[in-house]
């Protein structure tokens, strides 16, 4: 399987580039490739079978449109075609049409191949617990747990297929009990951090299989699935508070 | 009227700070706190002294506040400060009021105030401060800071343009802030330790913050700390005013280059980062008015209180408490990476957990993985006692590490802990906590301590 992660240098806030990690430890043959912003990216003259990118800072997105913009048209190619996308944290904002600060009223265009704004606040940031569920074939346990940790809601303008159903916690629009995330074919974006994919090994056995992968390998599976019961346990509780 | 509050809560504030003396309480910021309930711009207000000194960053900062306080005692000269107190708004002004006098005039003449990054935007509106130092800047906890970049625009926000600047020329992130004030550097010269690129997971400065491209580091110390450039554009770290070299932990001495004099200065704790507070807390000296001749003197037997560290000999071990800042990778990969590196031996409890989130919600754990557990993966690092309620996520952690499953034993209970130890003579034991778990941290080390002189 070919994984990959677009600009490793700039988005890999908050432990997110682990995900990928987790991935290649369960499955050495896994071929990743680093798409640094000084190159062309891997996507315009192949298809990966899974591309990803992380969490970045405010400048870094800028970058990150500029970057990507010429090649918006493939991007949306990829859609089309069902490649796989995984965009975690705020990397999924570069993809809206724009990304307005309230506090200043400046506003970044963004790709606009989801249509949607980003309104983000900088001296407001929001810390949740997220429990929600998936709903990927065949899953064994569908719960997600996860966190929310940002300056951005998000918008949407169109009626667009949630990633995740939210049980408890913030969703879009960081609206309590709101569904979150969305996902277009196999476009999947979500503002959970965890790292997502060491949180929720069900949901990555999920998301391997629906890859391709007959039987998914993931590492330590023993001790993130008792890790991920814990956490689940915890999440569940009513009496836990969920926002910071 | 917004005077008469003022004094309302001047004389409030006062009282509650005397009663408090009375009872013995220190280091709280509660009358500054009930101040500012009463009167929001109380800091506007309060009579303030004519050198404020102020000093911020990611880590150092209380280090480098307290020496440039004790150095200053040292020449009579006592400063108002807020070592004892916290140094967000309330904390300062707590600070403020405990040397005003009746009418709220300040009686000092000089304040070093250590101010959290953070709360600039509460602090800068009203304290102008004539010298601004910043240790360095790195990611912290990730609910509150976010990312370097972001601390880094506040500070460039709130910091006034005339403020003299005291900057880390070794960190390319806080030796670009305020690029218009007036400023000096403090770096050191080349070390044997030195690499030539970054093995932490963190390094937030890997693009030219002018054009972008691909950094090209010549040095590296830890995380981005080191001496870059761009190929592209020619940007490249600044040239430093004052230069740390030849540093020798053993005679407990380095040598500052300062306009081509070298000056002995006594180093008195170990660790890269304490040169970096030496070189700050010469500099601001010198920015004071002191010679660098006059520094080093005052700096005589000035050392780092070192509350994160201390360690003990226990019938057959030495058992060693660690601090590890919870929630703050680049802290706990300094205490992993520093404890790694020392000879013999090792036994380790990581109960680094937050248990002040534990109480109400549950510690947001995506910090573990920007921390380099990797430290941990070595042969003398006989054994990994993990516990706590992240206790099993410390486990998932080592593992993705490469620590070996048998190397790492899981309790649920942190005061267990002790009796999992193997205790094997000659080797050391260490307890990583934070200061959310220092009450409990502190049990388990003197637990640990007590059985190692039973086995002794």
């Amino acid at each position: 399987m070919k994984i990959e992660v677009l600009f490793p240098e700039v988005a890999n806030l908050y432990g997110e580039l682990a995900n990928i990690k987790f991935l290649v430890d369960g499955n050495k043959s896994y071929d990743v490739i680093n798409s640094s912003l000084e190159k062309k990216p891997g996507f315009v003259s192949e298809t990966p079978d899974l591309i990803y990118m992380g969490a970045m800072s405010e400048k870094s997105q800028e970058l990150v449109i500029n970057k990507l913009m010429p090649y918006k048209d493939r991007i949306g190619e990829l859609i089309d075609k069902g490649t796989f996308m995984l965009f975690t944290g705020n990397a999924g904002e570069v993809f809206l049409d724009e990304i307005l600060d309230e506090d200043d009223g400046s506003s970044i265009k963004g790709l606009g191949l989801i249509k949607g704004m980003a309104k983000r606040r900088m001296m407001h940031r929001h810390n949740s617990l997220y429990l929600g569920k998936c709903d990927l074939r065949g899953i064994e346990h569908p719960e997600i747990v996860a966190f929310k940790s940002q300056f951005t809601s998000t918008v949407y303008k169109e009626d667009y297929k949630p990633l995740f159903e939210t049980l408890r916690g913030f969703g879009r629009g960081l609206i309590d009990g709101s569904n979150e995330g969305l996902r277009v074919n196999n476009f999947m974006s979500t503002d959970l951090l965890g790292p997502l994919l060491i949180l929720n090994p069900y949901f990555t056995k999920g998301l391997l299989s629906d890859l391709g992968e007959t039987e998914p390998e993931l590492p330590f599976f023993d001790v993130a699935v008792d890790v991920y019961e814990r956490r689940l346990k915890e999440f569940s509780d009513p009496e836990r508070g969920f926002t910071y | 009227m917004n005077k008469l509050r003022f004094y309302i809560a001047l004389w409030i504030a006062k009282f509650a700070l005397f009663t408090m003396g009375i009872l013995k309480y220190k280091g709280t910021n509660f009358p500054g706190h009930l101040a500012i309930k009463i009167c929001p711009d109380f800091l506007k207000h309060i009579g303030k002294p004519e050198r404020i000194i102020g000093i911020t960053g990611t880590n150092g900062k209380t280090s480098v506040a307290n020496m440039v306080v004790d150095s200053l005692g040292k020449d009579g000269v006592y400063p108002l400060n807020n070592s004892y107190g916290s140094n967000i708004h309330t904390g300062i002004a707590t600070a403020l009021l405990k040397d005003a006098g009746i009418f709220g005039e300040s009686k000092k003449k000089m304040a070093i105030l250590e101010i959290d990054e953070r709360a600039m935007p509460l602090i800068m509106p009203y304290i102008k401060p004539e010298i601004m130092a910043v240790t360095n800047l790195f990611r912290d906890s990730m609910k509150r800071n976010a990312h370097p970049e972001y601390i880094a625009g506040i500070l460039d926000k709130y910091i006034p343009d005339n403020a003299y600047m005291i900057l880390n020329g070794d960190d390319i992130i806080s030796s670009q802030l305020k690029p218009g004030n007036r400023r000096a550097y403090f770096g050191i010269d080349s070390l044997p330790t030195d690499l030539d690129h970054s093995i932490n997971l963190i390094n937030d400065s890997r693009i030219c913050p002018n054009c972008s491209h691909k950094l090209l580091y010549t040095k590296v110390r830890y995380h981005h700390i080191g001496r870059c450039q761009c190929p592209n554009c020619g940007f490249k770290s600044p040239e430093v005013d004052f230069l740390g070299q030849d540093p020798d932990f053993s005679s407990k001495k380095m040598t500052i280059l300062h306009r081509g004099s070298k000056h002995v200065f006594p180093q008195n704790s170990g660790g890269i980062h304490n040169l970096y507070n030496t070189l700050c807390v010469a500099a601001i000296l010198y920015k004071i008015g002191y010679s660098l001749e006059e520094a080093a003197n005052l700096m005589r037997n000035v050392s780092v209180v070192e509350s994160r560290f201390s360690s003990e000999k226990c019938g057959n071990v030495i058992v060693s408490n660690q601090m590890a800042k919870e929630n703050n990778a680049v802290g706990s990969s300094r205490a992993f990476d520093y404890i790694s590196s020392l000879p013999g031996d090792k036994e380790l409890i990581l109960m680094m957990n937050c248990l002040g989130d534990q109480k109400h919600w549950s510690e947001n754990t995506c910090w573990l993985y920007d921390c380099d557990f990797e430290f941990l993966n070595k042969d003398d690092i006989k054994h990994i006692i993990v516990t706590g309620p992240r206790g099993k996520d410390y486990h998932l952690r080592l593992l993705m590490a490469g620590v070996p499953e048998d190397k790492i034993t899981w309790v649920e209970n942190e005061m267990d802990a002790p009796d999992k130890l193997h205790y094997t003579p000659s080797e050391s034991i260490f307890i990583f906590f934070g200061t959310d778990s220092l009450v409990l941290g502190n049990k388990v080390m003197e637990k640990t301590k007590e059985i190692a002189r039973k086995k002794g």
